[in-house]
Formats: structure tokens, sequence, C-alpha cells
């Protein structure tokens, strides 16, 4: 089903149960480098849950994960930015108390060199390197449209624009994998269809895995696309091929249309 | 007037003191939402350890510098055997662990150097300097605690707002979660806080050593005072910590000498007890609220 010969991120036989709920259920999946590859499913198919077992958060009964040939199987949240992977969080997960600049120069840890000594007793080093890495966390939040910002507190922002700082924050790690959480939710139409440019343009650089339930976004953007149902893959290949797939049709689009319904009586 | 100036000036140098000793106090509540009621006995061993470095007669600027070592030390290893055992439990153990750590570096220190009271030496003279003909109640000694405190703000005022190090630290008090997704290693930035929470302690130690009587409990008023600063500055904010310390140290001063020495840790109690009713976030606190 998935290549598994890919450089890129591979899931194989991934088991996660909670009590007597099986949330993962011998889940298998890869994203490689300079792929967007989406996954889809109504809500309480496993999608977050899939997520967090690639973050370290969630150990997986059984089944193997691996990343440019590396096993994560017990890997912690952190060693994540080490090994190249950036993820957002659903939500935002912005540090309130730092600006917007600040916010997205953290993301970068993976190259931040200067350790507790050179703090110590080369506050200058360790300086340089804070208006190096602040110049470039400038040039990104430009990229992205929101230079104006930069300075201000992310609490103050429109969501769409906080969604904005955590991708900048993902991206300054110049991460080889990108893993996006529902990157689309509360966004305009406006600020997705601009998603979903950013992230073509995205997959020259790095590889990106999307947890999304937008069908739009993931239907137009991903290269690849895993349903997930219940827990279980129930599909995977290219779009064309998942819509086409009966049983998608059955367990998500049948969902999509009363969750179209359910968002269309809540936002009025 | 030349008695309010002279109280003034002797104010702000203890309020210098204050604030060195509460600017520990923020820098461990930040990092690990602990008040350390250790802070003063670490801060008494590492002084306590210059003392013995200055009577084998290397000079005061060598037992200066290997206090500030022990204290970078000191507060490092007491957070990574005491606090982290202690980090994810109701934060009640944290501070009775440090309660308990307040008497045993006591206990500890009256062993090892009995409870007498002793003379500890000043970097420089204190004797009263003379402007014109008048002599004034402040001395190079006065001169030196505010220019070191001043220093040691400023360098920890540099490491958080310029170096990628203070960023990681802030994320990490802020919001550890977060910061441990990006890949900032958290538990060891927390280390690191308390480790520079004692180095400001033992700081402090030194400066005010020279200046009371110094045994194993010389100290505990100065962990009161310096409470009763990081309280008015706002537990969390390094900046409310120092200006904290001036407004204590000034109040105190004021009390003292216009209404009579033994009435001071009374007035700081009476500072806590007004700034906890009107306003008991602090001054400066941060504005999101805490969740619970």
């Amino acid at each position: 089903m998935s290549d598994a010969s890919t450089g890129g991120l591979v899931l194989s036989d991934i088991e996660v149960a909670f009590g007597g709920l099986t949330a993962l259920d011998h889940v298998s999946l890869s994203a490689g480098p300079g792929e967007v590859v989406g996954v889809i499913g109504p809500n309480g198919a496993g999608k977050t849950t899939l997520f967090n077992v690639i973050c370290g958060f969630v150990r997986p009964d059984s089944g193997t994960i691996s990343y440019a040939g590396h096993a994560m199987g017990r890997h912690q949240p952190h060693r994540l930015a080490k090994l190249g992977i950036a993820r957002t969080l659903q939500g935002v997960g912005l540090v309130p108390g730092l600006s917007v600049v600040e916010n997205v120069m953290l993301g970068a840890q993976r190259k931040v060199r200067s350790d507790f000594a050179s703090a110590l007793f080369g506050l200058a080093r360790s300086s340089r390197e804070e208006s190096a890495l602040r110049s470039q966390a400038l040039e990104l939040l430009g990229e992205l449209g929101i230079a104006e910002h930069a300075t201000k507190m992310p609490t103050a922002l429109p969501y769409g624009v906080q969604k904005r700082v955590s991708l900048a924050r993902a991206l300054i790690a110049e991460p080889t994998l990108l893993l996006l959480d529902e990157p689309a939710s509360g966004l305009s139409a406006d600020d997705m269809a601009e998603l979903g440019q950013l992230l073509r343009r995205l997959r020259e650089r790095m590889g990106v895995l999307l947890v999304e339930h937008h069908m739009d976004l993931v239907m137009s953007t991903c290269d690849r696309i895993v349903v997930l149902n219940f827990g279980r893959v129930i599909a995977s290949g290219v779009p064309e091929s998942v819509r086409a797939d009966p049983e998608v049709t059955r367990a998500y689009l049948g969902e999509e249309v009363r969750g179209a319904d359910e968002g269309g009586t809540a936002g009025a | 007037m030349r008695l309010f100036w002279n109280i003034t000036l002797g104010g702000v140098a203890e309020g210098m003191i204050f604030a060195s000793v509460a600017l520990g106090l923020v820098l461990i509540f930040r990092a690990t939402n602990v008040i350390n009621f250790a802070q003063g006995a670490m801060a008494m061993l590492t002084t306590f350890i210059a003392f013995s470095v200055f009577g084998k007669g290397v000079g005061y600027w060598p037992a200066f510098v290997v206090a500030l070592a022990c204290g970078l030390f000191l507060g490092g290893l007491v957070q990574l055997v005491l606090i982290r055992p202690v980090q994810n439990k109701p934060p009640l153990n944290a501070v009775i662990v440090t309660f308990g750590l307040l008497i045993l570096l006591e206990g500890l220190a009256g062993a090892v150097w009995g409870n007498s009271n002793r003379g500890f030496p000043a970097a420089f003279s204190q004797s009263g300097l003379v402007i014109g003909h008048t002599a004034i109640a402040f001395s190079h000694f006065d001169i030196f605690i505010v220019v070191a405190v001043l220093v040691l703000v400023v360098l920890v005022a540099a490491l958080f707002r310029f170096t990628t190090l203070g960023l990681r630290m802030r994320a990490a008090a802020f919001a550890p979660e977060a910061a441990r997704l990006l890949g900032v290693k958290v538990s060891w930035l927390l280390t690191l806080g308390w480790s520079f929470a004692a180095v400001a302690g033992a700081l402090a130690g030194l400066l005010v050593a020279p200046t009371s009587v110094f045994s194993p409990t010389f100290m505990d008023l100065i962990l009161v005072y310096a409470f009763t600063a990081a309280v008015i500055g706002g537990l969390d904010s390094p900046v409310g910590a120092v200006i904290g310390g001036l407004v204590t140290g000034l109040a105190l001063a004021y009390v003292g000498g216009y209404l009579g020495g033994a009435l001071e840790p009374i007035g700081a109690l009476v500072m806590l007890i007004v700034v906890l009713m009107i306003r008991p976030e602090g001054l400066f606190a941060r504005p999101t609220a805490r969740r619970v």
C-alpha cells in the first residue's frame, strides 16, 4: 500500500488503543521528500492520534515509525526537531509572553549553536546569533505577508495571522518534513487559497504531511491522500482515485455533508 | 534634611540587596513556579564558603568569585536533586522541600562553622564618604553594592532580551509544552534558571555579610524583605523584582530612620499585606491569567 522505499517518514502497522477503544488499527503510511501527503477522515477517525504518534506524544502499542532510515519508536517530542521534522499544532501553540518575531525565532532550535558556556562567557556570540536569527524570522514573516505584526504579542492578533505565525515558526527550522495539523481550520476562503499556494511552493523544499478535514484544500494540494475511518486506512492514492473510491464516499463524504450542515447552523 | 538624604541613600543600598535576592526568587518562580524559601540559606552557604576561602589568605576577590561559582553549582544541584522529583507534584510539595533545605543548610553551616556571630570582610571601605566637609551615610562599599547589583541586573536583562539562550528560557517559562515541541530542552533550562538565581543570591550574601552580623541565620530577615520586594514587583517579573527591591529598601529605611529600627520587620509585613490586598498580582506581573 505505502511505498516503504522512500527516504521520508514511514509508519508501518501502527496500533494504538486507549482502554477498549482502538484508535489506530494497523495503520501504515509514508511521506517522502518533495511530496505533499494528506491524511483525511471524519471526526474521530484517528487523525490526531496518528499525528501524536508521529510526534512522540502517544506511544504506539505496536508497529514501527522511521524517518530517513532512523527508527523513532520511543522518541521524545523534542527529538523531532533534530531529525528535521517541524510541526504546527492544532489550535496554535504560540508562546503568549513572546512577540511574534520571537515566537518565530524559537522555531530554529535545531540551528541554534550557543549553549550554556557560550551564553555565560560569550554573550557577544550568542547575541550575534540572535540578531541573525531575528532577521531570518523577519524575512519569513515578510514571505507570509505578516511582517507588520512582527513586534506584536500573538494573543492580540486575529486567528488567521496567528496561524501564519505558527507556520513561519515551523518553516524557520528549514525542516525536511513539515507536519501540519488542521492548518485550514478557522481560515477564511482567501486565506485558505493562499495556504494552498504556499503548500505547493513548499513541496520544492520539503515533504509535507497534512492532517486536515477541509476536502477542497486536500484535494487541490496533495499528491497522495490517505483516508482514515474508525482508526483504519480505508483508502489511499492520488486524489482522483480517492475521490472515486466508493468506500470513501460512503464513510467520509456522507459525513462531510452532515459536517457542513452543522458548520452552517453553528455559524448562523 | 540631611537625615532624610542619609536615610534615602542607605535605603537605596539596602534596596539593591533586596533586589538581588528578589531577582533570584523571581527567576526561580518564573522557571519552576516555586517560592524558594532556601534562597537566603543557599546564599548563606556560599558566603560561608567564601569566608573559608578568604581565611586561607587568598584575598577578597578570589573568595568572591568562588562564592558566585558555588552559587551556580549549588543552584543547579538543588534543582536537579531536590526540586525535579517534586516538579510535577502539587506546588506545595516543592515549597516544603525548599523549607526543609533552609533548615538543613542552616544546621549544616552551624555544625561546620559554628553559630557564633562573626565579621565578614568588605571589598571597599565602609566609612561614609565625605562631600565637601560633610560626611554622608554612604560608603565606597555602598557604591559597590549598587554597581554590583546593577551589573547583575543588566546581565540578566541582556541574557533574556538579546541571546537565544534567554529566548529559550523565556519560552520555557511561559509555555513549557510548546517550547518542548520546538526542540527546547526545557528541563535543562529550568536547572539553569535555578543556577542563575543562586548566583544572584550568592552575590547578595557577599554584599549583606559585611553590613550585618555574620552567622548561619544572617540571611533570614533579608529573605523576608526580598520576598516582600518580589511580591510588590509581581512574582514573575525581573524588572519588578528590582523596582520592588528599591521600594522595599527605601520604605524600610524611612520606617527604621524615623520610627525606629525595631519596626522594620513590621513595616515589611504591613507592605506585604497592603500589596496583597490592593494588587495581589504585583505591579509588574505578566498580563495573562495563569491557568488553574
